[in-house]
């Protein structure tokens, strides 16, 4: 059961959890805010879109394509 | 750093794990990359609200039993370094992989199109939906409408409704008639008839597409054109797909021929270049069984094994055969070509609205104009709606086909000195 940071919120989720998932477990399911300023949230799912591109530890990845680690930065405002 | 293969494998979904595990015998050196965490590609996606079946999970065990075979998981290819050179890119590095014979198994992407709302968070895609709660979205309580069309639509909602969700609608753009004639086939292809029950499900209704996503700052509802009807559905989450679009784009950097939208292959699977096949979904749509056997056959025919090979192709027929019956029955009706209004985005990357489109003849000078297209996705998902709206042909990409570190982008100048 990995614990990780979500926005600087600590969040606990099951094992094999994608960062996608988490954005909705411990937040309002968003990852990203657009060029004219809507929030955004994972469409495709499968590392197509790249609307889920979140920071995490400093560097930009997808959402969809990342499973959740103990102690991982996650930020959607960044 | 680099890296070399007799036999390299781009997508470890059922045609590249197929490709791979025939390839295995002859003893070749073996690398398949994969951008995802896991192996499975899509259909086979794990995740802790997953269901793999047992094939998925007996391919993944003799994957990671055969001693020449080596996954790099959570790893993209950025650009051609140099003849049958790529630089991939994972979470942690990058670096050059050359190799000797090369298999594109990269798969298929949802064809969304653009419709008012569609941005909304709340509305996915109908196969991204599937995916992101095999990743463990929480959907426990949700009111769900899956809309678009094809049978990933079935299989979507069922992995909603296994997880908990209300499914209230499936609305699926074909007629009933064409839908109707498909569901008379299925006795045909048993493996596929259990997969196909639920077009029986009393919330499917064929002929329906979606209008509009309602809501200020999320989904709150879903307005349906349902069978000469306009309806209007409270909704947490729509998920909306309009079947499968091969990804051909690595194909075309490495100077594949296209056949239609999807990359050309022969009876080996071979592309148009000489040592670079292709196999699965990214030669044109057609399930997992038509996945495992195309990359089967193309792991044979790169290690020269042409008998067994050739005693795969009928096998390959019969999955063919079902799959030209499916494209049929769920082709598009025009009128989606029209759902988007003037101020619809079209690009999401680039915030670009349907009416900054209009008047433009070309995809190149749309771009130019617009940035359509420009932005991190590189086109991938306006290419191929705009694609399906105007006729527009993207063109091939150019380097690099993903954001991609700079540490990487340094690689391309790691050649030994001469």
């Amino acid at each position: 059961m990995p614990e990780l940071l979500l926005d600087g919120r600590a969040l606990r989720v099951a094992d094999g959890t994608s960062v996608a998932a988490a954005l909705a477990l411990g937040g309002d399911g968003c990852s990203r805010t657009s060029v004219i300023g809507e929030r955004r949230a994972p469409l495709c799912g499968m590392g197509i879109c790249q609307e889920c591109r979140v920071t995490i530890d400093g560097r930009r990845r997808l959402a969809c394509q990342t499973l959740c680690r103990d102690g991982m930065r996650v930020e959607t405002r960044a | 750093m680099s890296d070399f293969a007799d036999l390299l494998i781009i997508g470890a979904g059922p045609a590249g794990m197929a490709a791979a595990l025939a390839a295995a015998p002859s003893g070749a050196r073996i690398v398949v990359l994969d951008d995802n965490p896991l192996p499975g590609g899509q259909i086979w996606r794990d995740g802790p609200q997953a269901n793999l079946p047992k094939q998925a999970r007996e391919m993944r065990e003799r994957l990671q039993a055969c001693s020449n075979i080596r996954r790099h998981c959570a790893t993209r290819v950025i650009a051609c370094a140099g003849p049958k050179q790529l630089l991939v890119e994972d979470p942690d590095r990058g670096w050059l992989i050359g190799y000797d014979k090369l298999i594109l198994c990269t798969g298929a992407r949802e064809l969304l199109l653009p419709f008012p709302g569609w941005t909304l968070p709340g509305v996915t895609g109908a196969g991204g939906l599937q995916a992101l709660i095999k990743g463990g979205l929480p959907v426990q309580g949700e009111r769900v409408v899956i809309a678009g069309s094809g049978p990933l639509l079935l299989a979507s909602a069922a992995t909603a409704r296994h997880n908990g969700a209300q499914v209230l609608r499936i609305a699926e753009q074909a007629n009933t008639s064409a839908v109707a004639g498909f569901a008379a086939q299925l006795p045909r292809w048993p493996h596929k008839l259990l997969q196909s029950f639920t077009l029986f499900n009393p919330h499917y209704r064929s002929g329906t597409h979606v209008l509009a996503a309602l809501g200020n700052n999320r989904l709150e509802g879903v307005r349906l054109q349902q069978q000469g009807e306009i309806v209007e559905l409270e909704c947490d989450r729509l998920g909306c797909g309009f079947g499968l679009i091969p990804n051909t784009q690595l194909g075309q950097a490495l100077g594949c021929a296209l056949d239609g939208q999807a990359l050309a292959v022969d009876a080996w699977q071979a592309s148009s270049r000489v040592d670079h096949y292709a196999a699965g979904e990214c030669t044109g749509f057609g399930g997992s069984e038509l996945a495992l056997v195309e990359g089967a056959i193309a792991g044979l025919a790169a290690v020269g094994d042409v008998e067994a090979a050739r005693a795969l192709w009928p096998r390959r027929a019969r999955w063919q055969a079902f799959a030209n019956r499916l494209n049929k029955a769920f082709a598009l009706d025009p009128k989606l070509k029209s759902l988007a209004q003037a101020d619809t985005l079209v690009c999401r990357c680039e915030d670009v609205s349907y009416g900054a489109l209009s008047g433009h003849s070309r995809w190149r000078e749309a771009k130019l104009a617009s940035r359509c297209g420009m932005g991190a996705c590189q086109g991938r998902v306006c290419g191929g709606a705009t694609q399906h709206l105007f006729g527009w042909q993207p063109s091939a990409p150019r380097p690099p086909f993903s954001p991609a570190r700079i540490e990487t982008l340094l690689c391309l100048d790691d050649t030994p000195p001469a």
